[in-house]
């Protein structure tokens, strides 16, 4: 094969997976978990260009590393697929749809935030985006391992954060190593 | 400067950020409402516009606040921020990915950091309910307003709906009509 095609290749392979990425976010609504049936479906049933299995990984530790899952998991797709360069499409793509549609919005929003109207809407919908964050925190705390360790943090964390006043990253990196100790503790008292 | 500013605090949002969706609220309002860039109601309505517009919520956030602080040049440098950390440590992880699979201590740091998000959550919650139901401070006694009383309907009926797995942007239409209409009806 000579050099030319294969550069073709590569760059039609870079193309494709921005495309995929830019589709996958222009079409999810409600963020990182929500998003991952659609790369399945794109990248693992329409493409082939990795494996269910590897998805699931992948997933798992978009989960596990610093930074929102669906750029987590565009990063580490691409990367699979097509090295760094793959990596920075596949982000670029999944980000764009939102840059565009949301630097659209906010200029509507200026237009229009001051209509009585619009007021009135915004009254009522900040009571249902309160509804909204208490059943995200029931779903997340459903999928929590109910472990006392884990009732410990997550109540001090939140008396940390909104009693104390303590600041939030504190509170990440303290909770992190609370839970880095006693998984340590507990595996030498599993090993004993 | 506002453009490295936004960057940089972006940055630290989404390298402090641990999973999806409302992870990154808690972050939000410590760094963001510290800048003094998005008064409480602003980032609770972004919240509902987030909800209804495609892509995921970090990435609607960061765009919103840096093109409200510096246009369009402010939104890019935003997302940037919060896209980079993400960006960076996967690629690093990517290439030792076999090493850091079963990683020990990643896995123990994630046994805090998941019942961490859920009480940072609820804290960023806790605020926000005091925001919707008691906007000019709980001292002021406005129990009696009916402001209140609507909220609180609301938020009950529509958390029996969103418990219920009615979908968000349902609940945001019939919030956003109750709001109309009580707020004509009664002259809030």
């Amino acid at each position: 094969m000579s050099h030319n095609t294969q550069t073709a290749q590569k760059a039609d392979r870079l193309f494709k997976l921005f495309l995929a990425f830019f589709r996958i976010g222009a079409f999810t609504f409600g963020g990182g978990y929500a998003m991952i049936p659609l790369i399945q479906k794109e990248v693992v049933e329409n493409k082939k260009w990795i494996t269910d299995q590897d998805i699931l990984d992948i997933v798992a530790i978009a989960e596990s590393t610093p930074g929102p899952i669906a750029i987590n998991t565009a990063t580490f797709v691409g990367y699979r697929v097509a090295g760094v360069l793959g990596a920075a499409c596949a982000t670029f793509g999944v980000v764009l749809p939102s840059f565009l549609i949301i630097t659209i919005i906010s200029m509507i929003l200026k237009e229009f935030q001051s209509l009585k109207a619009v007021q009135y809407a915004f009254f009522g919908i900040r009571a249902g985006v309160l509804a909204l964050i208490l059943k995200a925190l029931w779903s997340m705390y459903k999928q929590c391992p109910k472990k006392v360790i884990s009732y410990v943090i997550a109540a001090g964390a939140l008396i940390a954060a909104a009693f104390l006043d303590i600041n939030v990253l504190l509170v990440i990196i303290g909770c992190a190593l609370t839970g880095l100790i006693s998984s340590v503790i507990a595996a030498k008292r599993g090993a004993k | 400067m506002i453009f490295w500013e936004l960057f940089y605090t972006f940055f630290k949002i989404g390298l402090f950020t641990f999973g999806g969706g409302y992870a990154m609220l808690p972050l939000i309002q410590n760094e963001v409402a510290a800048h003094g860039w998005l008064s409480q109601e602003e980032l609770i309505n972004f919240v509902a516009v987030s909800e209804s517009t495609p892509g995921p919520f970090a990435i609607n956030i960061s765009t919103y606040v840096g093109n409200q602080m510096g246009g369009i040049p402010g939104g890019i440098c935003a997302t940037l921020g919060v896209v980079m950390p993400s960006f960076l440590i996967i690629l690093i992880v990517a290439k030792i990915f076999d090493q850091f699979k079963d990683n020990k201590i990643m896995k123990g740091c994630m046994t805090g950091l998941k019942p961490a998000v859920i009480g940072l959550i609820a804290s960023a919650m806790l605020s926000m309910a005091q925001t919707v139901f008691f906007p000019n401070g709980i001292m002021k006694s406005v129990l009696l307003t009916p402001a209140f009383y609507v909220s609180a309907a609301l938020f009950a009926v529509m958390s029996v709906l969103a418990l219920k797995k009615v979908h968000p942007i349902i609940i945001i239409c019939i919030s956003a009509a109750v709001g109309i209409a009580a707020g004509y009806g009664l002259g809030l």
